[in-house]
């Protein structure tokens, strides 16, 4: 059903710290490799090996230059991904059903069954995070890795999305943005996390850390007093002398 | 926006179709026999043939029956519900019309009713995205209702169609103006996409070398550098000439088949304009619009 169910106490969602992340882009290839092989349609590719290869992801990283206010130009890698949002568009406009929230984690997800690849959804959303498949003719998202994080075949520490598992940094966190007791709510408080778009009212469960302001050399040069010799002794006395001559 | 053929003929024929439909359930252009022959079976043809162009769209057409189970929340399913009610209730209208040569004003008005709100679901299918600010605004179910008044009163061949004609081509010049802002006016940037504001943010790569789906379902630039060009041949070929052949031409069949003719091309270059122009948000993270 469409209809959005009442807000979830539990709020399953991502933190990703732009601080942190160096745009190695192994939690888009975790990604495609995990949904490649287990839930709904692998994500397939068009003319892979040819001139204009193309396919379908569910996490791709920007980069993007900032220049902060009197500083100097820095970049951040930017990954995006769904943000599950609470008041999900994506979800409401979806003719079919096919399209839902789970009311106990608050999980976006796609039954792909009953999808008949419309594309209204990815029209509705405003970040970018659903994409039809060109192969199998239906939408295919982030499914916060559904057949990991309650997967008692896994051991413990793989029980978390496959980005997440793989990031080489941490910049990536996995947890209940509901609980703000959990260690990613209290990542969220103490370091300002942001929403995405936040004009556009959905209400993204995942949050963003900004990346961190940037200490500031005092000094342009800082080895200068070190050229500023001052001679003493014999080389001093030979100083003064000449000085006068 | 991709101006994909399937949802331009979809949205322009079906307008089209239950705009004439409306007009003869209303008893606008009474007619029986042969003649409700002729004009019941246009305003169908256009609406099937409309809404059979929209399945070209799917991924999955053979599912598109499910599309009518969500109609508490989708305009989608309220517009598949829509269309199919007005078609079969318009059904017994058009058949006494043809057979018994007899108007059923009520029944015929009701049926009238539902075939406009039907061209208000389908426009409320843009309407509705937040994410496409051009389209999110009371002038789309405007202008949508617009082109099937118009269109239906051309079709039907009634008097006053070069006024609603030229109507429709001032309410198009107004809704290509006021949409031009509409982006600006909402206030969203990459600064807001990203949440990296306070100083200038740009993008300096994109996550991928080729192209995506993304980027062309909802990134489309080409063309634009003609809009100018292409707003006044709608404008001129919508509304413009067909009420001039409708003046000046005398009363008939081959005038309103040449106006109708031009004003379906008209129809559609403003259709094709509807899509091509309008920006998705999602443009802001590629740094393209």
């Amino acid at each position: 059903m469409t209809s959005l169910p009442p807000p979830s106490d539990k709020k399953l969602g991502l933190v990703i710290d732009l601080d942190i992340c160096v745009g190695c882009h192994a939690c888009v290839t975790a990604c495609k490799g995990w949904n490649d092989q287990g839930y709904g349609a692998p994500l397939s590719d068009q003319d892979a090996w040819g001139a204009n290869p193309s396919g379908t992801f569910l996490n791709r990283v920007h980069s993007y230059e900032i220049t902060p206010e009197g500083g100097v130009p820095q970049l951040v890698h930017f990954p995006k991904s769904c943000l599950h949002c609470e008041d999900a568009p994506c979800v409401t406009v979806c003719p079919t059903g096919a399209s839902y929230k789970r009311a106990e984690d608050g999980i976006v997800l796609v039954n792909e069954s009953a999808c008949i690849g419309c594309g209204l959804c990815a029209w509705a959303c405003p970040y970018g995070a659903r994409e039809l498949d060109q192969a199998a003719g239906v939408m295919k998202k982030c499914t916060l890795c559904v057949d990991r994080i309650y997967n008692e075949n896994l051991p413990e520490v793989d029980r978390t999305p496959a980005c997440v598992r793989t990031c080489p940094t941490g910049a990536r966190h996995f947890g209940d943005l509901g609980d703000p007791d959990s260690a990613v709510s209290k990542l969220v408080a103490e370091r300002g996390g942001m929403e995405l778009m936040p004009e556009q009212g959905t209400k993204p469960v995942n949050r963003y850390l900004p990346p961190r302001a940037k200490d500031r050399l005092e000094e342009t040069a800082p080895l200068a007093p070190l050229l500023d010799i001052q001679a003493t002794g014999f080389a001093g006395w030979l100083d003064r002398l000449l000085d006068r001559i | 926006m991709h101006p994909a053929p399937s949802v331009i003929i979809f949205s322009v024929l079906t307008g089209l179709g239950f705009g004439l439909l409306a007009m003869l359930g209303f008893g606008l252009a009474p007619a029986t026999g042969w003649a409700a022959v002729v004009t019941y079976g246009a305003g169908y043809a256009l609406a099937t043939a409309g809404l059979m162009a929209s399945t070209f769209h799917l991924g999955n057409p053979q599912r598109a029956l499910r599309a009518f189970t969500q109609w508490r929340t989708s305009w989608l399913s309220r517009e598949a519900w829509a269309s199919v009610a007005a078609m079969m209730l318009m059904a017994p209208v058009a058949a006494s019309a043809v057979f018994a040569g007899r108007l059923m004003p009520v029944l015929g008005a009701l049926a009238a009713v539902l075939c406009l709100v039907t061209v208000v679901t389908t426009s409320m299918i843009y309407t509705q995205l937040k994410t496409v600010p051009r389209w999110n605004h009371w002038t789309t179910p405007a202008l949508f209702l617009g082109h099937a008044i118009a269109g239906g009163a051309l079709l039907a061949g009634l008097g006053n169609a070069p006024v609603l004609l030229l109507l429709l081509g001032l309410f198009l010049a107004l809704t290509f103006r006021t949409g031009d802002g509409r982006f600006a006016d909402r206030g969203h940037t990459l600064a807001t996409a990203t949440g990296l504001g306070g100083g200038s943010v740009r993008s300096f790569a994109p996550p991928h070398t080729g192209s995506n789906y993304l980027m062309r379902e909802m990134i489309f630039v080409v063309g634009r550098k003609h809009a100018v060009k292409l707003r006044t041949l709608s404008i001129l070929l919508v509304s413009v000439l067909p009420a001039l052949v409708l003046l000046v031409l005398p009363a008939g069949l081959i005038a309103t088949l040449l106006a109708a003719v031009l004003h379906l091309i008209g129809a559609f270059i403003g259709r094709w304009l509807f899509f091509a122009e309008a920006e998705h948000v999602v443009g802001l993270y590629y740094g393209l619009r």
